[in-house]
């Protein structure tokens, strides 16, 4: 019995708080700017493979949780994170097929698309930042793909 | 992927149809969020719940650094302590002579304020933070100290560092403030060439190392080593504080204005203990105000010299 099977929904509040963490441990400013969103990609694996527990209202709260660390207006991670679980939910089955450097790849426009919504809600509310360094997160977070769901299959799977 | 379907639990068709349903609600519930936070001060109390809420785990991720900084304090040699106390009475010395020629100057200061009619500055109060070792957001130049609501802090508050201006506070919450940077990109600040007195604005560039002058004529009275002070204008930062130092001044032909650039006086990226001022009386903009109720907090109060 795996900790996932006998209490997945602290399982999964637990794998959020440890991404909500390394996403504002201070690093370099060179790793700092490549820096993949941790807390969206632990996300985005959850809806993929636990729909039933890490829905959109995971989803919801870990967006939210992101806002209450370094939000500039409050519920912009919200509004993201909802939206990319929505997608990635709503093609699960299919992105599941894929083999895995295969959802990498899917993983990266879904980073690229969260970027872009964060870039329009800063841009409408007055804030917004132009600079190339805003789509360097999804290369390495496509990357981290591979290792992170490997990681996190083999803490959920039971027996 | 076997492995991993194993995980999957079954997945009814009517939730699946209510899928979309949730997620409009959620976005909806975000939108309003947004609009809400972006409209007004509305939110003040939700924010300060959910900043009260990120506290531990930000002390968290904090603790390493901090835990450095104390192994490093407290495992300092007997010769070093010595050495820095020496530097220290030196430098202690050399303040208390200027301060007295302060006083004296202030006094006079005042004597003139009298002559003139007009009216007394009033001193301000300054308050130490110190800075979080954590990382916002990459994009932008703020950081997070260790003061909110509960000592007093409010929206706007200038914050200066040992050796010039830093930036203002954004977002208060209940234990922690968020302070933006100078040399953010959303940042302007009113500024006075020291030299000759002309006034322009200085917005940050993304760069801890660079303000922007983007506003000036090529013909404009500016040199390589002018000294920014703040002018005062704009109601946040008190006037006569040190900004930064043009560093490049470029008069490019073809362009009407000049591309002047400027290092900040404040160590912006190396900064670990700053000061917040308290928020310009608004009796030095309508004459008309009561006088300012003193910040009932826990504060170092020290009076900051209106001059250099």
């Amino acid at each position: 019995m795996s900790a996932y099977t006998r209490h997945p929904m602290l399982f999964a509040t637990v794998v959020g708080l440890i991404a909500l963490m390394l996403a504002a441990i201070p690093l370099p400013h060179l790793l700092d700017l490549i820096r993949p969103d941790f807390l969206l990609l632990v996300v985005m694996w959850f809806a993929l493979m636990t729909p039933r527990i890490g829905g959109l209202t995971y989803a919801w709260i870990a967006g939210l949780s992101l806002d209450a660390f370094r939000g500039l207006v409050l519920g912009e991670n919200a509004f993201s994170f909802v939206v990319i679980a929505y997608l990635v939910h709503y093609f699960y089955l299919r992105i599941r097929m894929f083999p895995v450097t295969q959802q990498a790849l899917i993983v990266m426009s879904l980073l690229w698309l969260y970027q872009f919504l964060l870039f329009w809600i800063d841009g409408m509310t007055g804030h917004a930042i132009t600079g190339w360094a805003r789509w360097l997160p999804a290369i390495t977070g496509a990357a981290l793909w591979l290792p992170l769901s490997g990681l996190l299959a083999r803490y959920t799977q039971r027996s | 992927m076997s492995r991993l379907s194993e995980v999957r639990t079954p997945y009814s068709q009517s939730r699946a149809s209510s899928l979309g349903l949730r997620a409009l609600i959620l976005i909806g519930l975000s939108v309003a969020l947004i609009v809400a936070d972006y409209r007004g001060q509305g939110l003040n109390a939700v924010r300060r719940g959910l900043s009260l809420m990120a506290y531990p785990l930000q002390r968290l991720v904090a603790a390493p650094a901090a835990a450095w900084d104390w192994a490093s304090s407290a495992l300092t040699t007997h010769h070093s302590l010595t050495d820095e106390n020496s530097a220290l009475k030196n430098a202690a010395q050399q303040n208390s002579i200027k301060l007295q020629r302060l006083t004296s100057l202030e006094q006079e200061n005042q004597q003139l304020r009298a002559l003139l009619g007009a009216k007394p500055a009033l001193p301000q109060t300054a308050q130490a933070a110190t800075i979080l070792q954590i990382d916002l957001d990459r994009m932008r130049q703020r950081v997070l100290i260790d003061q909110g609501a509960r000592d007093g802090l409010t929206r706007g508050q200038p914050t200066i560092d040992a050796n010039g201006v830093f930036g203002q506070t954004v977002t208060v919450g209940a234990m922690t403030s968020e302070v933006i940077l100078l040399s953010d990109p959303g940042h302007a600040i009113p500024v006075r060439i020291e030299r000759n007195g002309l006034r322009t604005v200085a917005i940050g560039s993304g760069d801890a190392h660079r303000l922007l002058l983007p506003y000036l004529p090529r013909n404009a009275d500016v040199q390589v080593g002018d000294t920014l002070v703040t002018s005062g204008l704009g109601g946040v930062f008190p006037a006569g504080l040190p900004v930064a130092h043009i560093v490049e001044v470029n008069r490019d032909p073809s362009e009407p204005l000049a591309l002047i650039s400027a290092q900040p006086a404040a160590a912006l990226d190396r900064a670990r203990h700053i000061l917040v001022l308290s928020a310009v009386p608004v009796a030095t903009l309508a004459p008309t105000a009561t006088p300012l109720t003193q910040r009932a907090a826990p504060a170092q109060k020290l009076r900051t010299a209106r001059s250099r």
